[in-house]
């Protein structure tokens, strides 16, 4: 240990007497390093939010969505849900607690004062509170009650609001979408974006008044979220639901089915594995640079070690072993690159921090400890791996050789 | 002490082998004073390695204080240096970035020696040299005589059995090659063993013995008169 601190200051003193050189040298580390950091924390700090914004949607929630290919909208023969099938889930299997049906009636834009926007209208029971995880800030959501007395009320995103020019507090105000007035009865909960999409420029009203103002042959875009009741159960739930909507669809038992039931989590999933794709591709750069900044350290560790050939013999001739001379070169290249990857980690931070907030909107930068703790312990390894071959040579100098080198 | 029998060394360049040692017998006893002289090209350098265990014989058997060095490998020879040789050279061969004392420290550092008692021991030997005002002071703060005496201190911090110079005063004026000398005559009547490898014949005169190489051979092996103090 003794001598590991001394070879470390002396490691330190060496560098010190070549600032210049020692910085321009670890340049390659420090550069590799910031980068990896920098882009890091800002997928990090991304992913995050997206991971936040989803976890409303707990992982015990399914979703029964038609599946349409370019044929499907080419022909015009759309598969829809239906509201059979909303009842077929709701009565006809068990395991399900809640489900929440999401309809997207056209009714065109809405109006207030004379000023008009053209919001995402959904109209949902009171299940989608919990199974979507979406609530009111201010006032109420929608209840059992509006949906069975066809209440026309209204439950409005902050977007609204603003484009509207309602005021902050829009509760008992009127307004028109479509056709028909609504009262507005609760205000949601801000969500911010997501891809630079606003999830905050949406309207719910209740779902039987959604689709009694949908025309008897209009056939309205559908999609259902449920809930199991117990999340063991998860996939046996899901087969069970897979089963009844065949049924209710009417489907051959050899045909393709024309829908889908996703678990909630599968875009996080989705997400993450376009993360996971970018960070190796990272990596891969990362591994580049780290190794043409690794290169750059052997060859100055190499002239080092020339420079001074014969303090090295002056080393050996006073009793340092291969090994003491091994370790004191060995620790300079770790030292270098390590301070290197400090740096660069400091700066990358900085970047990945200005980044974030230079765009609009974009979630704060994050990097996890642990990351920062491998990307200190990589430049180090780099150092060593690199510093092995000028190490080896200043130890297994001639002493005689290298007292007469000049 | 230091006993030599039949060393030989070779030296291949390129297809020639060169004999720079062709079968040496040699005695030194503890508390010697000792002048090796002799021509460039003599083998009187090869010798001093081998004496300071810098380089192993061709052959033949070189026994340092009753252990035979000549099969030991190169990690177990800086052992033997470091414990049992102080070197001084010609041209003081200090580390340029480091302190006289942190110069003088070296040698302790690969014994494992805690740092406060390297220190004391460091500091001690330099005042010995008479440099106890100059600790923190660089090599290239000090004049050529006092690098020549931290190398001196450096050489006896470790309480070695032979001091062995080499040319100790070949980059010194003549006054300061006096002092250089006089602290030699010290070391020795204190009961050291120095080994000064020297052509000058000033400095071999301060020496009890002479041994002179020529052609790879001990040609002549005299003690000197003694000196008039």
């Amino acid at each position: 240990m003794n001598l590991l601190a001394e070879a470390f200051s002396a490691a330190l003193a060496s560098l010190n007497a070549h600032r210049l050189r020692s910085f321009l040298t670890t340049l390659g580390i420090l550069i590799g390093t910031m980068a990896v950091i920098a882009v890091v924390s800002v997928l990090q700090g991304f992913s995050d939010s997206i991971s936040n914004q989803f976890s409303d949607l707990g992982s015990n929630t399914l979703t029964l969505d038609a599946i349409n290919e370019q044929e499907n909208f080419r022909t015009g023969r759309i598969n829809r849900i239906t509201f059979d099938d909303v009842e077929t889930l709701r009565y006809r299997v068990p395991g399900i607690s809640r489900v929440a049906p999401i309809i997207v009636p056209q009714l065109g834009g809405a109006a207030y004062r004379g000023r008009t926007t053209t919001p995402q209208i959904l109209g949902a029971t009171e299940e989608s509170q919990d199974v979507l995880g979406v609530d009111a800030s201010i006032g109420r959501y929608i209840t059992a009650s509006d949906d069975r007395n066809g209440r026309r009320i209204v439950v409005i995103g902050v977007d609204v609001r603003d484009e509207l020019r309602m005021p902050k507090n829009p509760v008992g105000e009127y307004l028109l979408i479509g056709r028909e007035w609504f009262r507005v009865v609760g205000l949601l909960e801000k969500r911010g974006e997501i891809f630079g999409f606003s999830q905050d420029n949406r309207v719910f009203i209740p779902f039987s008044v959604a689709r009694s103002l949908t025309g008897t042959f209009e056939r309205p875009f559908m999609e259902v979220s449920f809930t199991v009741e117990n999340l063991a159960e998860l996939a046996q739930v899901r087969e069970r639901a897979n089963r009844a909507v065949r049924l209710s669809r009417k489907l051959a038992p050899n045909a393709e089915p024309d829908f889908e039931i996703k678990a909630a989590d599968s875009f996080i999933k989705q997400f993450n594995q376009i993360t996971a794709t970018a960070t190796a591709v990272l990596a891969g750069i990362v591994g580049i640079s780290l190794l043409v900044g690794g290169i750059g350290i052997m060859n100055i560790m190499l002239v080092s070690v020339t420079e001074r050939t014969r303090e090295i013999g002056i080393l050996k001739a006073l009793g340092a072993t291969r090994r003491d001379i091994l370790i004191q070169f060995l620790l300079e290249a770790a030292l270098l690159s390590l301070l290197g990857g400090l740096v660069g980690i400091v700066l990358g931070l900085l970047a990945g921090m200005g980044i974030a907030s230079l765009i609009p909107n974009f979630p704060p930068a994050h990097v996890p400890v642990w990351v920062m703790l491998a990307a200190a312990g990589f430049s180090a390894l780099v150092g060593v791996v690199f510093g092995i071959a000028p190490a080896s040579k200043a130890a297994s100098l001639d002493p005689i050789e290298a007292l007469r080198y000049e | 002490m230091i006993e030599l029998r039949g060393i030989v060394k070779k030296y291949v360049l390129g297809e020639e082998t060169v004999l720079a040692l062709a079968g040496v017998d040699l005695f030194i006893g503890r508390n010697e004073y000792v002048a090796l002289i002799g021509p460039s090209g003599s083998g009187k350098s090869t010798l001093m390695n081998i004496i300071g265990c810098l380089d192993s014989p061709s052959a033949g058997q070189y026994i340092l204080n009753g252990r035979d060095t000549s099969s030991l490998r190169d990690d177990e020879l800086a052992i033997v240096r470091n414990r049992e040789i102080g070197f001084i050279f010609q041209s003081f061969h200090l580390l340029p970035r480091q302190t006289a004392l942190q110069n003088v420290m070296q040698p302790l550092v690969y014994r494992r020696m805690p740092p406060a008692e390297r220190r004391e021991r460091a500091a001690h030997a330099l005042e010995k040299v008479g440099l106890g005002d100059r600790l923190d002071h660089r090599p290239n703060q000090l004049s050529g005589g006092q690098r020549q005496r931290v190398a001196v201190a450096r050489a006896l911090v470790g309480e070695p059995s032979l001091l062995l110079a080499d040319e100790p005063t070949g980059n010194l004026d003549s006054r300061t090659s006096r002092e250089i000398m006089a602290l030699f005559d010290a070391l020795h009547s204190q009961g050291q063993t120095v080994v000064v490898v020297t052509h000058e014949p000033d400095i071999a005169a301060h020496c009890q013995r002479t041994i002179r190489v020529r052609d790879g051979l001990v040609v002549e092996d005299s003690l000197n008169p003694p000196r008039a103090a």
